[in-house]
């Protein structure tokens, strides 16, 4: 096995608890790994040298937006909410609520966050990743937390202009 | 803005949450958060968010890998055995061939060799799953200007390229732009059903004459692919094997028609 597979495969935990907080949904997770692997693989030649492990986030970033734009094609608008049923694995209260915090934010602004706050990239590795300018990074990293502080604090989502 | 006095601003609060903060700002901001509590107070919401999350899910981390994610398993996915390919594809061509199957397989070395079909199928895959998921813009040229775009993909190809009509089938031409094929330019068109189902041409110059009719599918999508008066078509659409084979036949037809008028 090779210097590239064996990079890929080192970082398979990382993104299983990317996935997981961002779909909260083992099984989704992991057939976005899978697919992230898959793909990932099949483009070896595409990478050229630079972080796997944030080309890896990249895949699986961009395989879950297109999963939540074909399921927004859809009749039914609720699919974003989808997953977002209680999960038993979440024993303490607290755990539940940050998992119906997470569920409450933007798809890039759930992966900004978890990009920053689980997975330990820096604001702009997260650029890299999202395809977007450092600034938007932080305004999506500043929207999510205050989404999600209005959650927890038990107020309505505020609609809340942001620069 | 670099400055140690200068106020500070909610994106240094932030930085300084995640670990960002230039370390000439650290001591201004450590200042100003004693100053301002409820901002203090905002500050440590935030990092008790994140640490709520690490909580929740920073074990996932140390679970062990289901064996579905092993690599090894991965890769027999991401390269199919040559046995379980064949075994699609001859059951593609006895579903529904087309004719001179003798085709590609005898071509190999001058045509498109295997790979090159593999590839191709790949790109137009590819094509279509980035398209299809796009709701503004799926197109370049809207399909009420069909004769417009078969002029200019024609030219652009350098074939005499058909866009075929598949109202019959109740499908509608969204429309089509252009995209890189493998050796030069490849129209790509798309049509939609009633129920919003999309379905996508992706055509370009082959060398090979005719070949059978090839079947693949990928990650809930599925493609057919043939040869035609030495142009390359693959037919996508969702995994629905059936669905897209009434596609196929469809368009096979009406290109295969503008073959024979040319000859």
């Amino acid at each position: 096995m090779g210097t590239f597979a064996q990079n890929v495969e080192a970082t398979i935990p990382a993104l299983r608890r990317y996935a997981r907080a961002l779909t909260r949904d083992s099984d989704i997770a992991d057939d976005l790994v899978q697919d992230t692997l898959v793909r990932a693989l099949r483009s070896e030649h595409l990478f050229h040298g630079g972080e796997i492990r944030s080309w890896l986030y990249t895949i699986l970033t961009n395989l879950n937006r297109n999963r939540l734009r074909s399921l927004a094609r859809r009749p039914s608008m609720s699919s974003i909410e989808e997953n977002d049923a209680p999960d038993m694995a979440g024993p303490e209260a607290g755990g539940r609520d940050i998992q119906r915090a997470l569920a409450t934010l933007v798809e890039d602004q759930r992966s900004a966050l978890l990009l920053v706050v689980l997975e330990g990239l820096s604001y702009r590795e997260v650029a890299e990743v999202q395809g977007v300018p450092i600034g938007t990074v932080m305004s999506r990293l500043a929207r999510a937390r205050v989404q999600i502080k209005t959650y927890l604090d038990g107020e309505r989502p505020a609609l809340r202009r942001v620069k | 803005m670099t400055t140690n006095d200068s106020p500070v601003t909610e994106e240094e609060l932030h930085a300084y949450v995640d670990g960002e903060l230039p370390a000439d700002r650290n001591e201004a901001v450590v200042a100003w958060l004693s100053a301002h509590p409820d901002q203090a107070a905002l500050v440590g919401a935030w990092r008790t968010q994140a640490d709520s999350i690490r909580a929740r899910y920073g074990a996932v981390a140390n679970e062990p890998v289901p064996d579905r994610l092993q690599l090894d398993q991965v890769m027999k996915q991401g390269r199919p055995s040559a046995r379980s390919w064949a075994a699609v594809a001859a059951a593609a061509v006895i579903a529904f061939t087309l004719g001179g199957t003798s085709g590609w397989m005898a071509r190999g070395a001058s045509g498109v060799a295997p790979t090159g079909f593999e590839s191709f199928t790949a790109d137009a895959l590819d094509a279509y799953k980035l398209y299809v998921v796009e709701v503004r813009h799926p197109v370049e040229v809207p399909g009420s200007e069909r004769a417009h775009m078969t002029q200019w993909l024609s030219k652009r190809l350098g074939a005499d390229l058909r866009i075929p009509d598949l109202q019959v089938i109740g499908l509608k031409l969204v429309g089509g732009r252009l995209l890189p094929g493998p050796t030069g330019a490849a129209a790509f068109y798309m049509y939609e059903g009633a129920s919003g189902e999309r379905f996508t041409i992706y055509c370009a110059k082959a060398k090979a004459t005719e070949t059978a009719l090839r079947f693949k599918s990928h990650e809930n999508s599925a493609a057919f692919y043939f040869v035609d008066d030495k142009v390359a078509y693959v037919v996508s659409g969702p995994d629905d094997r059936e669905a897209l084979e009434k596609v196929t036949k469809s368009v096979y037809e009406q290109v295969d028609k503008t073959g024979a008028r040319k000859s």
